[in-house]
C-alpha cells in the first residue's frame, strides 16, 4: 500500500491505482468526459487535470499512477481555471442547440458546463466537419456533436471486438469512425449499443421510432399490441430517479394503458416460450447427434456478430427466434386467431432494453404472409420519453398486470435479462423434462452474475436414456469474452454442451438500449433485481407456466414440433461487409 | 495467378507481402508501406485485403491509412513536387509557391492532375534551409532558391520530357 495526501487527507492506496481512482475511494470528485472506470484510461478529455506537489504542470489523473508520499490538490484556482479553459476550448467546437437535442438536461458535456460555471463560450473558431448516418436502425450518428472522447471506440474495439469504427484522420479533422466513412448499416457493426451507451453526449443516440409508435396509437383503426422484455422492469425506474434495479414492472403496464396501447403483453411470457423451444432443441440434439455445442440465439447483437465473424459456426446456433421475435409471432397468430383480429391490422411493438432488435425486427424472414412478427421496437430510453411526453407520472402510477392470455410469466422467463438467465431457465426446464421428475434446487449460482472478463462455466449431472452425462455448460456477456469462446470452439479446445452468449456486458440489463449512465456499478445492481424479483414470483420454471401448456394445447402442438418450426424458428446466413466500397 | 482481362490487378504481390507478416506485432505499417510502394495507392480493396489478412478490422486499417501524411488512397501522379514549408522556406515565401504551383497545375494541395502527371505536396522541412525555399521533385530534382517565375520553367521541363 502506498500513503498519499489528497486535499490534505491521508490515503492508503494500492500500488496501480490512479490518481483518480484514489480520489473517488475518499469521495473526492474529478471530473472526467473521456474515462470509463477499469475501461479506458487514456486522458483525452483533460478534464481530470490536478495538481501534484512538486510538479510544475498539471497531470491527468486518470492516467497518472500514485507514487509513495505523492500530494495531490484536486481544487486550487490554478486546477479550476485550467480545467474550464479546456471545456470551453471543447465548446468552442460543439454546438449550443441543447435545448433541442436529444440529451437535453442528460447530457454529460452539458453538465459539466454548469457545473463548472461557463458563462460564455469565449472562443468560436473553425467548426469540424465529421460526418452524419441517418440510414442505420440501430443507431443515429452526428458527427457535429463528437467531443472525440473515444469512448464508443473502445467500447466497440476493446470490450466488444467488433471493430465497426476507429480513429481516423489526424488533428482538428480526427474523428471516430466506419471504414471510408460508410453508413454503420454497411460496416461490421452489430447494432449493440454500447458506443451509444457510452457517448457522454448525442454525437451517438437512439434511431428513435417514437412517432411511429404514437401514430400507430392515435389511429382507430390499427390494433396496437405491446410487448416488454424481462430487463426493462428493473432499469425503467432510473429514468424517473429510482434506484438501479428498482422492479417496476406493475408501473410499466400502467404506464401502458395510459399511453393507450390496446393490449398490453409481457416479453417474459414469449421467454418461458423460448425455453420449451430451446429447451426441447437441446434435448433433441444432445438425444439426436445434433451439432453441439449449441448456442443461444436470444440476443440479436450476438446473432449479428456470429453471422459476421464466425459464420462456419452457424450450425452451432440455435434455430430458436428470440423472445421478441416469438411474441410477436404468437400475437399475431394465436393471439390474433383466438381474438378473431385480422392480423394485418395489428401493430406490434416491443419496449427492449436493446438496440440491436430494432434490426432484428426489420429481418425479413421474421414474419409470414406479408407482415412481421414485430413492426416497432423501440428502447427502454424510448418508451420513458413517451411516458414523459404522455405526461404520466410514473412514480404515482398503480401496480397493474398484463393482459391474458399472453401475459402470464416466470421467474424463468424474467431472469433473461441478465447474464446466465437464458442457461438457468434452460436447465430449470431441460432437466425436469430429461429426467421426469421435478428438481427442488433450482439456483444455478455458477451461471449468474457479472463477470466482464471471462466466461462462466457450470457442470450439471443428469441422466440421459439411462446414462449417467454431465452437461458442460458456459456463460459469456460482452461479445468480447464471446470471440475467445468461439475461438475456443473452432480450436477444438471446448467441449462444451449449451452455451449461452449476451452481446452486452451483464447480459440485457447492461444492453444498448438502457438507460445513461449504464455503469459497472449499476449493472450489477439490475442484476440483483433481476434475481430478487425471479425469488419472488409464484411459479419459476417455464414449463410450469399456464399460458404456455394452454398455447401447446391450443395452438401449437409439441414443442420444436412442426407448427412450432413455422413460428417460432428461424435460420441465418453469412454477413458479408464492404465488398462494394469505392 | 494474375487474371489475363487486362482490366484486373496483380494481387499477388500484396499476398505475399501479407504473408510474410502475418503474426508479427505491430506489422500493419510496414504492410501499409510496401504495398503503396508496389501499387501506388492504398485503395479501398487493397485495404480490404490486408484487413483479412492480418485479421485486423478495417476500420483500423483505414484510421492508419487516414492518419498518416505519407499513405495516399488515389494513385499520385508521375511526378510528385512537393513544396518545403519548414520554417526557413516559409519566411522565404513558400506559402506564395504552394498558390503558384497549385493555380497552374489547377490542382489542390494533395492533389494529382487530370492527366496524371503531378501531384502537388508540402513537406515539412527536408533539411536544406539554405537553399530556402526548396521543391523537390520525386524527391530526386532539387530545385533552390525558387521564386514563383520560374515554376513555369519547371512544369514545362517535364511536360516536355514526357512529350518525348
Amino acid at each position: 500500500m502506498l500513503n498519499i495526501n489528497i486535499n490534505g487527507i491521508d490515503v492508503k492506496v494500492e500500488q496501480g491505482s490512479t490518481i483518480l481512482e484514489a480520489a473517488n475511494k475518499i469521495g473526492v470528485k474529478i471530473p472526467t468526459l473521456c474515462h470509463i472506470p477499469e475501461i479506458q484510461k487514456i486522458g483525452a478529455c483533460r478534464m481530470c487535470l490536478v495538481d501534484i506537489e512538486g510538479n510544475p504542470k498539471l497531470q491527468a489523473s486518470c492516467t497518472t499512477p500514485v507514487v509513495d508520499g505523492m500530494k495531490i490538490r484536486t481544487n486550487t484556482k490554478k486546477v479550476r481555471d485550467t480545467r474550464k479553459f479546456v471545456l470551453e476550448l471543447i465548446l468552442s467546437d460543439h454546438p449550443t442547440t441543447c435545448l433541442t437535442c436529444e440529451r437535453n438536461t442528460r447530457c454529460e458535456l452539458q453538465s459539466m458546463a454548469a457545473e463548472l460555471g461557463i458563462d460564455i463560450v469565449p472562443y468560436r473558431g473553425a467548426t469540424s466537419s465529421r460526418g452524419k448516418d441517418n440510414e442505420t436502425l440501430q443507431l443515429n450518428y452526428d458527427g457535429s456533436k463528437c467531443i472525440y472522447c473515444k469512448r464508443c471506440e473502445t467500447m466497440c474495439n476493446e470490450v466488444q471486438t467488433v471493430g465497426a469504427i476507429f480513429s481516423q484522420k489526424r488533428g482538428f479533422n480526427s474523428e471516430v469512425g466506419t471504414p471510408f466513412n460508410v453508413p454503420f448499416k454497411d460496416s461490421v457493426c452489430t447494432g449493440c449499443g454500447q458506443c451509444v451507451l457510452n457517448c457522454p453526449v448525442s454525437a451517438l443516440k437512439d434511431n428513435e421510432n417514437i412517432d411511429e409508435v404514437w401514430e400507430a396509437i392515435q389511429n382507430p383503426e390499427i390494433i396496437t399490441v405491446v410487448q416488454v422484455a424481462p430487463s426493462v422492469r428493473v432499469t425503467l425506474g432510473e429514468e424517473f430517479g429510482l434506484k438501479p434495479g428498482s422492479i417496476v414492472t406493475g408501473k410499466i403496464f400502467a404506464a401502458m394503458r395510459r399511453i393507450g396501447f390496446d393490449h398490453i403483453f409481457d416479453t417474459d411470457f414469449a421467454a418461458d416460450l423460448t425455453i420449451m423451444e430451446e429447451g426441447h432443441e437441446f434435448i433433441h440434439r444432445v438425444k439426436n447427434g445434433g451439432t453441439l455445442p449449441m448456442i443461444t440465439s436470444c440476443s440479436p447483437g450476438w446473432v449479428n456478430f456470429i453471422e459476421t465473424f464466425f459464420p462456419d459456426l452457424l450450425p452451432n446456433l440455435s434455430t430458436c427466434k428470440s423472445p421478441q421475435q416469438m411474441q410477436g409471432a404468437m400475437v399475431k397468430t394465436y393471439f390474433a386467431e383466438k381474438m378473431g383480429l385480422d392480423p394485418k391490422k395489428i401493430c406490434s411493438i416491443s419496449v427492449m432494453p436493446c438496440t440491436a432488435k430494432k434490426g432484428e425486427a426489420k429481418r425479413p424472414e421474421m414474419g409470414r404472409d406479408g407482415y412481421s412478427d414485430v413492426d416497432i421496437a423501440i428502447t427502454t430510453r424510448e418508451f420513458a420519453k413517451m411516458i414523459r411526453q404522455a405526461e404520466v407520472e410514473f412514480l404515482n402510477l398503480p401496480d397493474e398486470g398484463p393482459d391474458d392470455p399472453i401475459g402470464i410469466s416466470t421467474g424463468a422467463g424474467l431472469i433473461f435479462g441478465a447474464s446466465g438467465g437464458v442457461m438457468e431457465a434452460a436447465l430449470r426446464t431441460a432437466l425436469e423434462v430429461i429426467e421426469g421428475h421435478e428438481i427442488e434446487n433450482i439456483d444455478y449460482e455458477a451461471v449468474r452474475g457479472l463477470k466482464l472478463d471471462g466466461v462462466k462455466e457450470a457442470t450439471v449431472s443428469t441422466k440421459i436414456d439411462g446414462n449417467d452425462v454431465d452437461v458442460k455448460v458456459a456463460v459469456a456477456s460482452g461479445l468480447g469474452n464471446a470471440r475467445k469462446l468461439m475461438e475456443k470452439i473452432q480450436a477444438g479446445e471446448a467441449d462444451y454442451h449449451f452455451i449461452e452468449i449476451m452481446a452486452c456486458p451483464g447480459g440485457c440489463i447492461g444492453g444498448g438500449g438502457q438507460p445513461i449512465p449504464t455503469t459497472t456499478e449499476i449493472r450489477k445492481q439490475r442484476i440483483e433485481g433481476i434475481y430478487k424479483g425471479d425469488k419472488d414470483m409464484p411459479i419459476r420454471k417455464s414449463h410450469l407456466n399456464p399460458a404456455i401448456q394452454v398455447l401447446y394445447k391450443e395452438f401449437l402442438g409439441e414443442p420444436n414440433g412442426h407448427k412450432a418450426h413455422e413460428y417460432l424458428h428461424t435460420h441465418y446466413h453469412h454477413q458479408k461487409y464492404y465488398d462494394n466500397l469505392k | 495467378m494474375a487474371c489475363e482481362c487486362g482490366n484486373c490487378i496483380d494481387y499477388s504481390v500484396l499476398e505475399r507481402i501479407i504473408e510474410e507478416s502475418r503474426g508479427k506485432e505491430g506489422i500493419l505499417i510496414n504492410v501499409l508501406h510496401s504495398a503503396q510502394e508496389h501499387y501506388g495507392a492504398l485503395t479501398p480493396d487493397i485495404q480490404k485485403k490486408i484487413a483479412e489478412g492480418l485479421n485486423i478490422p478495417l476500420s483500423q486499417v483505414y484510421g492508419t491509412v487516414t492518419f498518416y501524411h505519407f499513405f495516399t488512397m488515389v494513385p499520385k501522379g508521375k511526378y510528385v513536387i512537393k513544396i518545403c514549408t519548414g520554417t526557413a522556406c516559409y519566411v522565404r515565401g513558400a506559402n506564395k509557391l504552394v498558390e503558384s504551383f497549385a493555380d497552374k497545375l489547377n490542382v489542390e494541395v494533395g492533389g494529382t492532375t487530370s492527366d496524371g502527371l503531378f501531384s502537388l505536396e508540402t513537406v515539412r522541412c527536408v533539411g536544406a534551409c539554405s537553399l530556402a525555399p526548396v521543391v523537390t521533385v520525386n524527391d530526386v530534382d532539387i530545385y533552390k532558391r525558387v521564386t514563383p517565375k520560374e515554376i513555369d520553367g519547371i512544369i514545362e521541363g517535364y511536360r516536355q520530357k514526357e512529350a518525348e
